[in-house]
């Protein structure tokens, strides 16, 4: 077990390494663009692009170049922006992170918590009419776009009621958890919510189906000619089953959404997450920001993966020999 | 006089609805099993043999079954009554053994785990007792080093192992019987027999009877004290096995013994039987059987009875001289 999480951060960090250097060639190694120009921006001065082809040693060899890159982002952390003239781009993306982290982590606590539990009702109440209710209650969740929740959410809470029932709900915006905790989850409250409402609706449907397929297995046949109760066949043997893919599932999901797919939330909600950062850098061509944003998601993405590949060996013993 | 029956099956059926109608799986089974016997149950895939023994302890769980007859546990009705209501008896009255043991271990626990678990089910034993004893029925069931073996996870284990750790888990809780559904066929020639004799030494130390499910003759002469044979859902043939495996009655099981040569498949394999099972979907009103069988008469178009004399009973028109004249002329 140790052994293979500790193969499997080495292949991460593997992993990694080639996504900086398959980020870099994107962005600076492309044929018959000039990255300095790029990278300053449009319509940036002559003085400003020799400063940028010196910072970055735009004349000297590629590896140099790469390594001269990552100086700038992880070392020295002085990439700055062109766009915006000044702005230092590492510590943006170090500001944003936590904003999104929290953003994510509670939804997924709420979407877990929720999705589970209504999997599970539908499939123990398989053939009664609360199945076919949560997983209609499900697919509306499903099919009801984030961007317009969040913003019915807001005019509910902002507006509308906000004199009377809603008043309690802060508008839009971020307070630090060290600054203070209640009206940190104060404000996360509604965008948790909202982004919890599309998985929380996916995973009960997924996990369903998972159970229901599951009490089909042989295994469950045995369990059940063992003498367990029905409730213990379904959680001690189909759910535990059933986990393992609601784990790799919620891996992919949580690490995309760290690396920027929550945009519409945060935008909704005004929070200036790592996807905010990104819509900006991308709308403005700030190239030295898209590339900081990019690494990161990846970053998030890949260290998902491993922290999955890790509890789903956890999980399935057959995973942990291979 | 014999003790009164473990088991007692009365005109078990079993329909499904299914979009083509019903199907029935099983129609018309009755047997008992007496205290230490061992009752085999053959007939070709299809015939309705799993079917009927999962009815035995309600684990048919499609939502389209009906079931009906009635099947007594020690004299006490059990078709019917609830899952809370069938627990006890589930894995601690009655022990199951099934037929694939690559599939029927949750993956996802030691077998250990597995075993302690049915063992407190029934018991009040601590985890500690209850793992102890998971490693004495390892080591009895054959399990070289169990106490290393106890922590290790299904997949770790042959089939042949697998179905040891099956057998040492249906057995765990002292079952009064134990039902094996072909126990042996996913297994290759010499771990069949090296369980099936696992299966005898338990029984005689354990004293439970057994109802074993195969296809094989084989191992219904080496294990069983009655047989019943059953096609399409009905039985066929239902008696001591010395009596049916010596002078089988019905031509299903001329077949299935290879007691009557037949002029077109004179080199094929003695067991097998011209023509297809019949599809559950259309059994025809008559004999079951009358498709395939080469002594039809104007008469079996008319559903035959089980018959016969003490209890060696069979569902055929055929009359005692036409059967010594068929069996004689094979014997020639
Ligand atoms: N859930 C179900 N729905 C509909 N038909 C079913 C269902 N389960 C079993 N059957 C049908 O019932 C019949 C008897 O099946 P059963 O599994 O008892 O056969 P079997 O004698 O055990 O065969 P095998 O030797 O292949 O195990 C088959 O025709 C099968 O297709
Ligand atoms: S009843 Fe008729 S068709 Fe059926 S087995 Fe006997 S002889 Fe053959
Ligand atoms: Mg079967």
């Amino acid at each position: 077990m140790l052994s293979f999480s500790l193969r499997r951060i080495l292949s991460a960090v593997l992993v990694l390494f080639a996504i900086s250097i398959a980020v870099f060639l994107i962005f600076f190694a492309t044929p018959g663009v000039d990255p300095a120009a790029r990278i300053a921006g449009r319509s940036a001065s002559p003085a400003t692009l020799a400063h940028v082809r010196a910072a970055f040693g735009l004349n000297r060899p590629i590896f140099i170049r790469y390594l001269l890159m990552m100086d700038h982002l992880f070392i020295k952390r002085d990439l700055t922006s062109y766009v915006n003239v000044g702005l230092k781009v590492v510590p943006q993306v170090l500001k944003a992170a936590p904003i999104t982290l929290a953003l994510v982590s509670g939804a997924a606590v709420i979407w877990l918590v929720v999705g589970i539990f209504g999997g599970i009702i539908a499939a123990a109440n398989r053939g009664k009419f609360i199945d076919p209710l949560v997983m209609f209650i499900g697919i509306a969740a499903v099919s009801v776009p984030a961007y317009w929740l969040g913003e019915v959410v807001n005019l509910i809470t902002q507006s509308r009621l906000h004199s009377s029932l809603f008043s309690w709900v802060p508008s839009g915006g971020y307070t630090p958890f060290t600054q203070n905790p209640w009206q940190w989850a104060l404000h996360l409250l509604f965008p948790w919510l909202t982004l919890a409402a599309l998985y929380a609706g996916i995973y009960a449907r997924v996990l369903r189906a998972e159970l229901v397929n599951a009490m089909n297995e042989d295994y469950v046949r045995t369990a059940r000619a063992k003498g367990l109760s029905e409730r213990r066949i379904l959680i001690r043997h189909a759910l535990r089953c059933s986990l393992v893919s609601i784990v790799s599932l919620f891996g992919l999901d949580f690490g995309a959404l760290i690396g920027g797919a929550a945009l519409l939330t945060e935008v909704v909600f005004g929070l200036q997450g790592v996807g905010m950062l990104t819509y900006t850098a991308l709308q403005n061509l700030d190239l030295p920001v898209i590339m900081a944003c990019v690494l990161y998601g990846s970053f998030f993405v890949v260290l998902a993966n491993a922290v999955v590949d890790i509890l789903y060996a956890f999980l399935d013993p057959r995973v942990r020999v291979a | 006089m014999p003790d009164s029956p473990i088991l007692s099956v009365q005109d078990l059926q079993v329909t499904f609805a299914t979009r083509q109608g019903p199907l029935r799986a099983v129609d018309g089974l009755s047997f008992d099993v007496a205290p230490k016997e061992v009752v085999g149950i053959v007939g070709e895939s299809g015939s309705g043999k799993s079917v009927s023994m999962y009815s035995v302890l309600g684990l048919v769980r499609d939502a389209n079954v009906q079931i009906n007859g009635s099947v007594k546990f020690q004299g006490r009705e059990i078709l019917g009554l609830s899952d809370q209501e069938m627990q006890p008896i589930r894995g601690g009255e009655i022990g199951m053994i099934f037929q694939d043991p690559m599939t029927a271990l949750t993956p996802v626990y030691t077998v250990g785990w597995q075993i302690a678990e049915q063992l407190r089910a029934h018991s009040g034993m601590t985890k500690q007792q209850a793992r102890e004893r998971a490693i004495e029925l390892l080591g009895e069931v054959g399990i070289p080093d169990p106490r290393k073996r106890v922590d290790r996870y299904p997949h770790e284990f042959s089939g042949g192992m697998r179905q040891r750790v099956v057998i040492a888990m249906a057995l765990s809780c002292n079952p009064k019987l134990l039902i094996a559904d072909e126990p042996t066929t996913a297994l290759d020639v010499t771990t069949q027999a090296q369980i099936l004799d696992l299966m005898l030494k338990l029984q005689d130390s354990y004293n439970s009877s057994i109802v074993i499910i195969t296809h094989d003759m084989g191992v219904i002469a080496e294990m069983a004290h009655k047989v019943v044979v059953m096609y399409a859902g009905r039985p066929a043939e239902i008696g001591p096995e010395i009596d049916v495996v010596r002078n089988p009655r019905h031509p299903y099981t001329w077949g299935l013994l290879g007691a009557v040569p037949r002029v077109e498949s004179r080199n094929d394999r003695l067991t097998t039987i011209p023509g297809n099972a019949v599809s559950p979907l259309d059994i025809p009103e008559g004999c079951a059987f009358a498709d395939r069988c080469e002594y039809r008469m104007d008469i079996c178009t008319k559903r035959p009875q089980l018959k016969g004399t003490n209890s060696h009973l069979d569902a055929c028109w055929l009359s005692d001289e036409q059967r010594l004249t068929i069996r004689s002329k094979a014997v020639r």
